[in-house]
């Protein structure tokens, strides 16, 4: 072991563990996430309309021997589903812009992923060698959800250029309508969390989970770290802070272009939008960035609204405390064990969002282009500028 | 005169569209659960078949059928060869020898097939045929790994076809 003991220097640790938690955030949780989440879509809508959803691929146990193939309700379609579009072919057609072509799919699938660096996805694993616990998150930065804006509004590039790039016009009136549709939600999106930095005092998404940790949950403002405790002044921002969940909810829905916001794609008036003239892993990365966008949105939501990594009565890697008592009975449980918990449920409340994403989309149809326009410049924007001053009165006038 | 159509008079909940948006997503979750508990309106086609809740009169695949004494009814004339709108029926036809003890028709089909490809399933055939030799049953699962699978001869027909009795019987004597 002492060969090892390198690992602990202090650069060498934060190196080594910043790659392990890139390489599970990226491979061990994202990938199989998006994976989960198409199989899940097809199901989920399936089963809203009364039909089965895939159910036949399973494990090929016949190629080894076996008499049957077990079908493991379809869930073979997680692996199947890639495996077709990695082989199908990549048509290109002559007149798009070659270089602006190419990009354009990997131009939406990276912003998602940049997003991912700075959410807390759980709180610790490790102890570090100056003795502070390892944070599960890659990127630890003071100037978080800016960042989030920042990087997760340049997907709008990524689907402008392919509906540039593709030299058609469907394509071209998808990208437009994109772009334009962006812009009018970033700003209400960008309004509506600044309520939740006002009752935070920061921008860093970790303190913000620390603090929804000791004050309880934005959307459910009761605390159990020793003992349950409520303020009754806190009563006020929940009608407030339910204000800005469902603007941030909305524009979060815009801003993936999912249902009822998906007008850049809208088969019936623009053929398939701005991928219209892609084909297998073209097309796929559209559709693999629209998944991570959302997996990426559903984070960022969890984050700054339902609590992050935490539970009520879950302790976070470190602390002794459980059920909300310090409790020297369950001390023996390693800190380690807690740690595993966390990232479970952080990812958990993110399947739980997915799932409400699916859910929207196969029950309310898609929006006219007016009405979108309408709702994000004449509504959202004014009730979440109006909301900032409701929640800083009742932080100045109620808190004690 | 133009007709002034009068807006409809929304109330603030509906306004406000969430309500209406709640709904919706009681609605389907309540579809959706329903389903997980299996009850869904799917067939699951290869191991379940319309065969049971096919309507008379559907028309599948073109068939020959054999009366109940397991005798071909077809003459070769050819008319459905010609009417076939795609042309999808080639009929080589053969003459009956002599000595067989269905002679007295004279004429029976050497090769008789059907493209399934080309069929499009008017049923003129099964109109234009004066012997009711031909008749559309109903197979409609008809598939196959090339296009020469997909060409029925007078085999495949036959079999498919199976017996059909009825009043017409060229073989009788006072005809």
């Amino acid at each position: 072991m002492d060969s090892l003991n390198f690992l602990q220097q202090p650069i060498v640790f934060l190196v080594w563990t910043s790659i392990l938690k890139t390489l599970f955030v990226l491979f061990g949780a994202i990938l199989p996430l998006v994976s989960l989440s198409v199989f899940a879509e097809r199901k989920v809508s399936a089963f809203i309309q009364d039909r089965l959803g895939p159910n036949r691929v399973g494990a090929p146990a016949s190629l080894l021997g076996f008499k049957k193939d077990p079908h493991l309700w379809g869930f073979g379609q997680m692996v199947a589903d890639p495996i077709k579009l990695l082989l199908k072919e990549n048509f290109i057609p002559n007149s798009v812009n070659k270089f602006y072509y190419y990009i354009a799919p990997k131009l939406t699938m990276i912003p998602p992923l940049l997003v991912l660096a700075v959410i807390p996805f759980g709180s610790s694993f490790l102890t570090g060698p100056d003795g502070k616990p390892v944070q599960m998150v890659i990127a630890n930065i003071d100037v978080g959800v800016l960042y989030v804006f920042a990087v997760s509004s340049l997907g709008v590039y990524g689907i402008v250029l392919a509906g540039w790039a593709s030299n058609s016009k469907y394509p071209f009136l998808g990208g437009i309508r994109s772009s334009s549709q962006m812009i009018s939600y970033e700003l209400a999106l960008g309004l509506s969390v600044v309520p939740v930095f006002l009752i935070c005092g920061t921008i860093n998404l970790s303190q913000i989970v620390d603090w929804q940790i000791k004050n309880g949950w934005l959307i459910f403002p009761i605390s159990v770290v020793g003992g349950v405790h409520f303020e009754w002044w806190r009563l006020a921002l929940i009608p407030l802070m339910g204000i800005s969940f469902i603007i941030f909810l909305v524009s979060m829905f815009a801003e993936t272009n999912r249902t009822p916001f998906d007008l850049p794609e809208a088969e019936q008036e623009l053929v398939g939008g701005y991928h219209t003239e892609y084909s297998s892993m073209g097309f796929a990365l559209f559709f693999l960035g629209e998944y991570a966008a959302m997996i990426a949105g559903s984070g960022v939501i969890v984050t700054l609204f339902f609590g992050g990594w935490s539970l009520p009565w879950i302790p976070d890697g470190t602390s002794t405390w459980l059920f909300g008592l310090e409790n020297h009975v369950w001390s023996w449980v390693p800190g380690a064990f807690w740690g595993f918990v966390n990232i479970n449920v952080f990812f958990a409340k993110v399947c739980a969002f997915i799932f409400f994403f699916i859910w929207v989309r196969w029950t309310v149809p898609r929006f006219r282009y007016d009405q979108l326009m309408r709702l994000g410049w004449i509504y959202f924007f004014e009730i979440a500028l109006a909301n900032i001053f409701l929640v800083a009165a009742v932080l100045v006038y109620l808190k004690p | 005169m133009a007709l002034v159509v009068q807006r409809p008079k929304l109330s603030l909940a509906e306004k406000l569209y969430l309500p209406a948006v709640l709904g919706g997503l009681m609605l389907t979750i309540r579809h959706f659960f329903k389903s997980l508990g299996g009850k869904t309106e799917t067939m699951q086609y290869p191991e379940q078949k319309w065969d049971d809740k096919l309507p008379e009169w559907y028309r599948g695949a073109p068939t020959l059928v054999a009366d109940e004494w397991g005798r071909e009814r077809c003459v070769s004339c050819q008319l459905c060869e010609f009417i076939c709108p795609p042309r999808a029926i080639t009929i080589t036809p053969e003459e009956i020898p002599r000595t067989d003890v269905w002679a007295k028709v004279e004429k029976r089909p050497k090769e008789f097939e059907i493209d399934m490809i080309r069929c499009i399933y008017c049923g003129l055939c099964e109109e234009v045929c004066p012997e009711q030799a031909i008749f559309l049953r109903k197979d409609y699962a008809i598939t196959g790994y090339s296009r020469a699978e997909m060409k029925h001869n007078k085999a495949k027909l036959y079999e498919l076809g199976g017996v059909m009795p009825d009043v017409i019987n060229k073989w009788n004597d006072q005809k």
